[in-house]
């Protein structure tokens, strides 16, 4: 794992690196990271642990333990990525191994707020072009691929792809603001001033 | 856009501010937490010099690494002890109310807050758990959060949201005898997928949802996020006015008959816009269970395992992996399949009702030899209730063990788990590879009475035809 990359900080603008392929629909947070592993109070050590059980079972030939995958900070992952439990240990843990971004066709919602809320961005392809994608990747392994967020590109050697980004998620990378504490806490008063009209809060009177 | 729903009327009442990029600024009414994903979000605020907003609208409870057999403190399991002594921490130094164990309150956090009122209708209520769409029963908008957001409700009692779509799920019929909730849910998951749900709300709603209990409703939105769909709910009614009655929680007198005429005009407007809807029939549903390693692979007791061709070919190669993993064969029938473990328990059939309908599959008889079976009330309130009607007795009578509350193997953070290729039936949620402890152990989903039938069994049964002994035997 890249573990010299230091963890995003700011507006998220470009990223490069090479790209690791994780084959398969519907993969669940218990998959990143078995529950065993949330026995923690701190997400330090996550990143040995990711995806710990099907390395175990694939002894070696799991996409995380082959050889040339080491330096990888680009996930190309397929449909439904990240189902399940709500875990921000999932994508801490990718993080924490070396994952900057994640490419793929669909993610599941907590799954993809909380990699908002840490500094990967999640981009969405087509089909067709996510495939392609693949086969580069399968392909040229080890050359680098860059992430163009402004332009939402992908530039894999002569190849070129247009993603599609939550355009929420898009303003808050490029402001740096994705971290979102600051902004809200900035609106305490008006915090404040909704709290003194919810009637549960209230009494009920209204 | 949906408009007139519940869903955009307690949107509404919530809404603090609208953020760059389409979010939500959106106050959160009720924020519950628990020892896994609470901790790093308490270090961030202490890092970040935070405050905690409004440390009463927090609560807490503990549930994931409790130990059922003995809670003596300190826990066998050092780990276990120190995240429940760091969250023991972190609420006394904020001042959040810690239902703790032994104080008779404590539960899995999706029980404890219905049981005590917290969970109210017209709420945002979030948790640190994906399976907060549980209380949208009461007709609340509540969603399962991660920890980074745990730490912004913590400093600012409101969360950075997107605006969900919103499904009507209309279920017309009603449940036949030993076709409960958790069979309905997996039906519906089955029909529209496991990723059906993404980007949705679900509204369930019509006359079949509408005859359900509270404790039903639960099971069902509970279930929302498997099919994908973040938060689910249910219109409240007189079901949910009467079962939320006298709850520690709820004002007396004056405010609550405000309370009543405020719910009443919280549910979808009879010309309410959806941005989808679709039907189910719920005479159609027989007994299901899961075969595979999503909640979305289920098929009804009497159906065979389903053959590659028979899938849509996106889920073809889930299936492929299924078939591996669960090592079983597509084509043969899952019933009569043997079975190591049974588990009853947790948020999805934790409660009162689901341990009474198991209770009575397993009355006068005994469990299988060989089978482990063991029951985890999901709060020390549905323990003291079950308790007090003898339930606990009759279980162990039958050879069942009767356990402290908590989540115990629905996912196996505590040191109740399957072992090697254990195959077990289970009440809990999800059925997803490694969940219930081991890396290779298998999990049949399907309802506690369902489960307390393969107990008896030592195989996969359809409960119907132990219910139709019952009343034979009974004549
Ligand atoms: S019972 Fe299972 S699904 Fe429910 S909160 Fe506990 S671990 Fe999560």
């Amino acid at each position: 794992m890249s573990l010299s990359l230091e963890f995003p900080k700011g507006p998220i603008t470009k990223i490069k690196g090479t790209c690791l392929c994780l084959e398969g629909n519907d993969i669940d947070t218990d998959r990143i990271i078995p529950a065993r592993f949330l026995k923690c109070v701190s997400f330090k050590s996550l990143g040995d642990q990711v995806f710990a059980d099907d390395r175990k079972e694939k002894n070696g030939l799991h996409p995380f333990d082959i050889k040339a995958n080491q330096e990888a900070s680009i996930l190309l992952v397929e449909k439904n990525f990240g189902c399940g439990s709500s875990r921000e240990h999932a994508p801490q843990a990718l993080m924490r191994w070396g994952i900057r971004a994640i490419i793929g066709y669909s993610f599941a919602e907590i799954f993809h707020g909380n990699c908002i809320s840490i500094g990967i961005p999640c981009l969405t392809l087509e089909e067709y072009n996510l495939t392609c994608l693949q086969q580069i990747t399968k392909e040229k392994a080890g050359k680098n691929c860059s992430i163009n967020m402004r332009k939402r590109e992908i530039v894999y050697e002569e190849s070129k792809f247009i993603f599609s980004i939550d355009k929420g998620a898009e303003a808050m990378f490029k402001s740096g603001n994705w971290d979102a504490t600051s902004t809200l806490i900035s609106q305490l008063e008006k915090i404040k001033d909704i709290k003194a009209k919810i009637p549960y809060i209230n009494n009920f009177e209204s | 856009m949906s408009s007139g729903t519940l869903y955009d009327k307690v949107w509404d009442l919530h809404r603090i501010a609208d953020l760059p990029g389409g979010s939500t600024q959106l106050f959160v009414g009720l924020h519950l937490i628990h020892e896994v994903t609470s901790p790093q979000a308490f270090s961030a605020i202490t890092e970040k010099n935070l405050e905690v907003f409004c440390p009463e609208r927090t609560i807490a409870t503990v549930d994931h690494i409790v130990p059922t057999e003995s809670q003596a403190r300190p826990f066998l399991d050092p780990l276990a002890e120190t995240m429940l002594s760091t969250l023991e921490k972190n609420c006394k130094k904020y001042g959040i109310k810690l239902f703790e164990i032994g104080s008779g309150n404590q539960g899995i956090v999706h029980v404890i807050a219905p049981e005590s009122g917290l969970t109210q209708p017209g709420m945002t209520i979030a948790c640190g758990d994906s399976h907060t769409s549980t209380h949208g029963a009461f007709g609340a908008i509540a969603f399962g959060i991660g920890t980074s957001q745990v730490r912004d409700v913590l400093a600012s009692q409101s969360l950075a949201m997107k605006k969900l779509k919103v499904r009507r799920i209309w279920v017309n019929g009603q449940l036949e005898k030993g076709v409960f909730a958790k069979d309905l849910i997996l039906h519906i998951i089955r029909q529209l997928g496991v990723k059906g749900g993404v980007g949705y709300a679900y509204e369930f709603a019509g006359p079949a949802i509408e005859k359900m209990s509270m404790e039903e409703r639960m099971t069902i939105c509970n279930m929302a996020i498997e099919g994908g769909a973040r938060s689910g709910y249910i219109n409240p009614d007189k079901t949910t006015f009467e079962y939320l009655r006298n709850k520690p929680y709820l004002p007396k007198g004056k405010a609550w008959e405000l309370a009543v005429k405020w719910w009443e005009t919280l549910s979808s407007d009879p010309d309410a816009k959806f941005d989808d809807e679709v039907q189910f029939d719920a005479n159609n549903v027989a007994p299901t269970i899961t075969w595979g390693i999503n909640p979305g692979q289920a098929i009804s007791i009497d159906e065979l395992i389903p053959k590659k061709e028979s899938l849509g070919e996106n889920d073809r190669q889930t299936a492929e992996e299924a078939y591996l993993y669960m090592k079983l064969q597509p084509g043969e029938p899952i019933k009569g399949l043997a079975v190591d473990v049974c588990f009853i328990g947790s948020c999805t059939n934790g409660r009162l009702s689901d341990l009474k309908a198991a209770a009575k599959i397993a009355e006068n008889r005994h469990v299988a030899k060989g089978i482990k079976a063991f029951v985890v009330p999901g709060s020390e309130k549905v323990a003291r209730d079950a308790e007090a009607e003898g339930i606990d007795k009759l279980f162990m009578n039958a050879g069942f063990e009767w356990r402290k509350p908590g989540c115990s193997m629905c996912l196996a953070m505590n040191p109740d788990r399957l072992e090697g290729n254990q195959i077990s039936a289970s009440s809990s949620n999800r059925n997803f590879k490694g969940r219930q402890g081991s890396s290779k152990g298998r999990t049949l989903l399907m309802s506690p009475a369902m489960v307390a039938a393969a107990a008896i069994s030592g195989s996969v049964v359809d409960v119907r035809e132990l219910i139709a002994k019952n009343n034979t035997s009974q004549k």
